[in-house]
């Protein structure tokens, strides 16, 4: 971490981090404006940016129609042309008609242009389930843009790396996907230490040290396997989980000194596993790593369903609980 | 051991009910086993042979751990698997093979002075041979079997802490930290019973490999270049050699006594050959392909220079009669009878072997009634003598005859030459050596 | 406003000097010698592809009189040559793009037609129609969110492109936030082999801007001068924050959409030669010769200067090097292309 000015820090919970460092940039540079829809008057539908409007003006914080590709596009103009945007897609579930801003034009714009033109654009976005957010509210969207050059995605779990990665996705000279997991908006308190400060884009963080398994996971799931490794700590096991914080670029180093110290690797995300982020670790692990495992890599993900449901029996057998991830974690551990 | 109640972690022998060596029938009870819940018979899961018991009666195991061996009819067998490298198996361990399995057996011949890559008696670490080292970490993880060989461990010595026995990294870092394992646990893979079953695929046929000599190389390789680049046809033609042969037999003691060289059919054949050449250029011939740029042409030899093929025990050799043409028959009995001479010897130079033009093969001399001889490689044909039979022929006035009859075979290069020429050159053969007779001049 | 009657020759000039009618034809004869030459090249086999505008020289001629050079930025699309030579491309430029050099704006990465320049005021654009005008928007966004009066935004688009979703949702921010916004819709008909009468309804597209609460009007893209007086009306509003315009202006489609297409396949020769008639360069030239604005020699020098300049540009931009194998990693991030960080 960079440039901490104070040694003081505020409990707050992932939706407050996300509000205190969006108030900050807004203050800070006259460059800032928050498009997105509801964003102003009502300040964002879980009041992120309440009262923003009047304190910076409807200049400055745009309620956009319902437009998911021109909140998008419009934002990409505007970084194009000096500003430094900052756009929200109310749930991420409703970005897909802005798919070709995002992967065909901000991604390509300093690619296409020989670097004459650059996009520097955040899109914020809460994603994930847990909420009884069913078809339209829960879905997971890394894997869909993780793949795409041009593009940077991060998800941190914890408070402090919301703000530290969204003060440094706002600094960056590239596009940035900016992704909130909405379940932990409330639900995760932490630490924040005061003060402005930036977390690299790229960087993993080992949440939790072990010596018998590499845990690597991200976002509401992170928790989860804190959890399930605290329970295999009271059974005399050793389990090390791995915030990934950075889904692209990502951190490479830190896994694979992690999995050369274990020797085993499970990979636990929410979404979708079937060409998930779990796909890309092993693939790497595997290839820069083999000698090192002691037991095939697993993945413990999403089903390959196009979603959670609403009934509660839907989303709990879509979703993985702390004690499935601590039979599975107990298992490689024991292999 | 099987697991005979929800939360059993062990079990105990309490008594076998087969012998080694006995056979057994799938579901028959072949063991009794009592656990702090159950005493129960266990059936057998195939119909086989008890090849090992690996458990002693009253002995306690955990679940899942092996406690007998049985080969099952009709399977292929594989060695008992060691405790410590046991893969993810069944609580008994039948000898079909199940995933990764341990290296097959042979029967048994204890050999630690030639290690074989299968079921040797465990030797210790440092003399492993790494065919040993590669065959014990089948089925291990790369973790391990990086482990084992850095520290040159036996894995199948190690008890394995990890899943169904399975030995870990950490067992193999275990291992190296407090020094190489001797051979210990004893269901490790021990000697193998005779006239065990072997798996078909693990076994290579018996045999002996025969090393080629540079002799036996280049001729390989001079076939191989032959046959493929020359379309081999092949005709033959049956030739009444009565008359030769009386011709021969008049003159045969004479010529030993004035030359010290046998006289044979040969040079009587490679006369009647050379003749047949003039009147037949192109079997004097060779193919001549196109090079970069150029054209392929055939090439007719004004020299007429007859490779007689000489089977030696160790080699073939072809020494060459050079301007065979101007020879008479005496003549060519003599080179010729010099040159096998020189050849049994080893003492052909290259002078001898170079520039043949058409090559004579005496197979009958082996018996061969026919044959089809691969043509000496820059020629156009090979032509042979084949085994002299006496025959009943039929004459033209359909009367019949005993004569001897003797075929020659001729492989040509069908690039420089086509059936018509080559029958009409096996036919001059006939005529002329037909017409050979008493009456000639050597 | 006053239209200039291509028939009876009355000429109304909105203000436009000789010199600038002069410069308009030049820019006409221009745009159609380079459209030509990449045709040229591409049946040379010296470049893969090419994509024409014949039809649209008066239309952008016209507008990018218009243009505020160093204050306006434009957001053209791919076939919007004339226009970006007018607002101050060089044929050389277009030339690198075409032969797709290593000193192109692109580095040889884009399509040609693809134009770049930042000191220009050209906005980068990708073939994907419309995608370009919420960056419009977004510019012009900025230009009034800075408070920079004088500026506006001139984007613009073929008939095709109406019926995309994000010129919709562009037009109505355009309109809702009253931004210096000039939407110039170039209408020639084709969208690539769908006639107009396929894509809309309502064929008269300026007549959609009453529908987003902004002027619209309609002109003879055949004419430069009306296209100039349409094209400055709007872009006039725009600066002085009087927010955007329609502006639609009617041509043709003269050749196909590209190299790869075969406009046989769609529509015939004869149609497209009656179309010819209209055709606005030697429509411009008889109106200028009319008028004593040029002689037929200097009609002729200027011929044989833009064929000098054209030949002069294509060696020139010939002669350079493509970019290096290596130059496929740069610019993907302002650091480091690879997604794993080490």
């Amino acid at each position: 971490m960079a440039v901490v000015s104070s040694t003081s820090s505020t409990v707050m919970n992932n939706v407050e981090a996300v509000r205190a460092t969006l108030y900050e940039a807004m203050k800070n540079d006259e460059r800032t404006v928050i498009l997105g829809e509801d964003v102003g008057a009502r300040g964002n539908v879980f009041l992120i940016t309440k009262d923003f409007i009047g304190e910076f003006g409807e200049r400055r914080v745009i309620d956009t129609p319902i437009a998911e590709a021109s909140i998008v596009g419009i934002a990409v103009g505007m970084a194009m042309e000096g500003l430094r945007p900052i756009a929200e897609i109310q749930f991420a579930d409703f970005i897909y008609p802005s798919f070709n801003q995002i992967v065909g034009e901000a991604a390509k714009i300093r690619y296409r242009s020989n670097g004459e033109y650059t996009c520097p654009l955040v899109i914020r976005t809460p994603y994930g389930g847990g909420v009884r957010g069913a078809l339209s509210h829960s879905v997971s969207i890394e894997a869909l843009f993780y793949h795409v050059p041009g593009l940077k995605i991060v998800a941190p779990a914890f408070p402090d790396d919301v703000k530290g990665l969204l003060n440094a996705a706002i600094d960056d000279p590239d596009p940035v996907l900016f992704l909130e997991h909405k379940k932990t908006y409330r639900l995760i308190k932490g630490e924040v230490p005061d003060g402005h400060y930036t977390i690299p884009l790229g960087k993993a963080n080992v949440r939790k040290a072990g010596t018998q398994l590499t845990v690597v996971s991200y976002g509401l799931y992170l928790h989860w396997a804190l959890e399930a490794a605290e329970r295999l700590t009271q059974e005399g096991l050793s389990v090390e989980v791995l915030d990934l914080r950075s889904i692209r670029p990502m951190d490479k180093t830190a896994i694979l000194n992690s999995v050369e110290k274990t020797r085993k690797l499970l990979i636990v995300h929410e979404d979708n596993k079937f060409g998930g982020i779990g796909a890309e670790i092993s693939a790497m692990v595997a290839e820069e790593a083999l000698f090192s495992l002691d037991a095939p890599i697993r993945r413990l993900c999403g089903p390959d369903v196009p979603s959670m449901g609403y009934a509660m029996p839907l989303e709990e057998e879509f979703m993985s609980s702390p004690a499935e991830m601590a039979d599975a974690m107990r298992a490689m551990v024991k292999f | 051991m099987p697991q005979l109640g929800e939360t059993v972690t062990e079990g105990t022998v309490a008594q076998w009910l087969k012998s080694v060596g006995d056979s057994v029938d799938k579901y028959e009870d072949f063991v009794e086993v009592s656990t702090d819940k159950v005493n129960a018979g266990v059936p057998s899961p195939v119909t086989g042979t008890i090849r090992e018991l690996l458990v002693k009666e009253g002995e306690t195991v955990a679940t899942g751990t092996p406690i007998a061996v049985i080969d099952e009819v009709g399977a292929a067998a594989t060695a008992p698997p060691a405790a410590a490298t046991a893969p993810p198996a069944a609580s008994i361990a039948p000898a079909a093979p199940a995933g990764p399995a341990p290296q097959a057996a042979q029967p048994a011949q204890p050999s630690p002075p030639a290690p074989s890559p299968n079921g040797s008696p465990a030797p210790a670490a440092s003399s492993l041979s790494e065919l040993e080292l590669e065959g014990a970490l089948r089925g291990a993880s790369p973790a391990v079997r990086r482990l084992a060989r850095e520290h040159r461990i036996d894995i199948r010595a190690i008890k394995g802490s990890g899943s169904n026995g399975r030995v870990t990294a950490d067992d193999v870092l275990a291992a190296a930290r407090t020094g190489a394992p001797a051979p210990s646990a004893p269901a490790a893979a021990a000697t193998v019973p005779p006239g065990t079953r072997t798996s078909t695929y693990a076994q290579p046929i018996p045999g002996t490999t025969v090393s080629l000599s540079q002799a036996r190389k280049i001729i390989a390789e001079r076939m191989v270049e032959s046959k493929h680049t020359a379309p081999h046809a092949w005709s033959m033609v049956q030739i009444d050699v009565t008359n030769v042969w009386k011709w021969r037999a008049r003159e045969k003691d004479r010529f030993e006594r004035e030359t010290g060289y046998k006289l044979t059919l040969l040079p009587f054949f490679i006369r009647a050959v050379v003749e047949s050449l003039a009147a037949f250029p192109l079997m004097n011939a060779r193919f001549v392909p196109a090079t970069a740029g150029g054209q392929p042409s055939i090439y007719v030899n004004d020299e007429v220079n007859i490779g007689i093929a000489i089977g030696l025990p160790a080699n073939l050799v072809v020494p060459v009669v050079r301007g065979a043409d101007k020879l008479s028959i005496k003549g060519l009995a003599i080179k010729g009878g010099e040159l096998i001479d020189k050849a049994r010897k080893n003492k052909l130079g290259v002078d001898n072997l170079a520039g043949g033009t058409f090559t004579v093969n005496n197979n009958g001399a082996n018996g061969s009634w026919a044959s089809a001889p691969i043509i000496n490689g820059g020629q156009a044909g090979i032509v042979t003598m084949e085994t002299v039979v006496k025959t009943v022929v039929v004459r033209d006035d359909d009367s019949l005859a005993i004569r001897s009859m003797m075929n020659s075979c001729l492989s040509l290069d069908h690039r420089v030459v086509d059936g018509s020429v080559a029958s009409g050159f096996l036919a001059e053969l006939k005529r002329r050596l037909e017409a050979m007779g008493p009456q000639g001049e050597l | 406003m006053a239209t200039t009657d291509l028939r009876t020759g009355s000429l109304e000039r909105h203000g436009l000097s000789d010199e600038q009618l002069r410069g308009m034809f030049r820019n006409m004869l221009l745009q159609r010698q380079l459209d030509n030459r990449g045709f040229q090249l591409n049946r040379q086999g010296k470049v893969p592809f090419a994509l024409g505008s014949e039809g649209h020289e008066a239309l952008q001629a016209g507008a990018a009189m218009a243009f505020h050079r160093g204050h306006d930025i434009l957001a053209p699309y791919y076939r919007d040559l004339g226009l970006c030579l007018g607002i101050g491309l060089s044929p050389f430029e277009i030339m690198l793009s075409i032969f797709a050099r290593a000193d192109d704006h692109n580095g040889g990465r884009q399509f040609p037609n693809h134009y770049s320049s930042k000191a220009a005021g050209l906005m980068s654009f990708s073939s994907i129609l419309a995608a370009h005008l919420p960056h419009a928007v977004g510019a012009a966004y900025a230009i009034k969110y800075r408070g920079e009066t004088g500026r506006a935004v001139l984007a613009t688009c073929g008939d095709g492109t109406t019926s995309e979703g994000e010129w919709h949702e562009s037009m109505n921010f355009a309109a809702v936030h009253k931004l210096p916004f000039v939407m110039l819709v170039e209408n020639n008909e084709w969208a690539i082999s769908t006639p107009l009468d396929k894509q809309m309804a309502q064929p008269e597209i300026w007549k959609r801007a009453a529908g987003y609460g902004m002027p619209g009007r309609r002109f003879n893209g055949f004419d430069p001068i009306q296209t100039y007086a349409a094209v400055k009306e709007a872009m006039d509003r725009a600066h002085a924050g009087e927010g955007p315009t329609l502006v639609e202006g009617t041509c043709y489609r003269y050749l196909a959409h590209s190299t790869d297409d075969n406009d046989l396949t769609y529509r015939t020769r004869e149609v497209v030669q009656e179309r010819r008639k209209d055709d606005p360069v030697p429509a411009f030239e008889a109106l200028l010769l009319e008028h004593g604005i040029v002689t037929a020699d200097g009609v002729a020098a200027m011929r044989q200067d833009v064929l000098r300049e054209t030949n002069e540009a294509t060696d020139a931009a010939e002669a350079l090097p493509y970019p290096e194998p290596a130059d496929l990693y740069k610019h993907v991030y302002e650091g480091a292309w690879e997604p794993w960080q080490s």
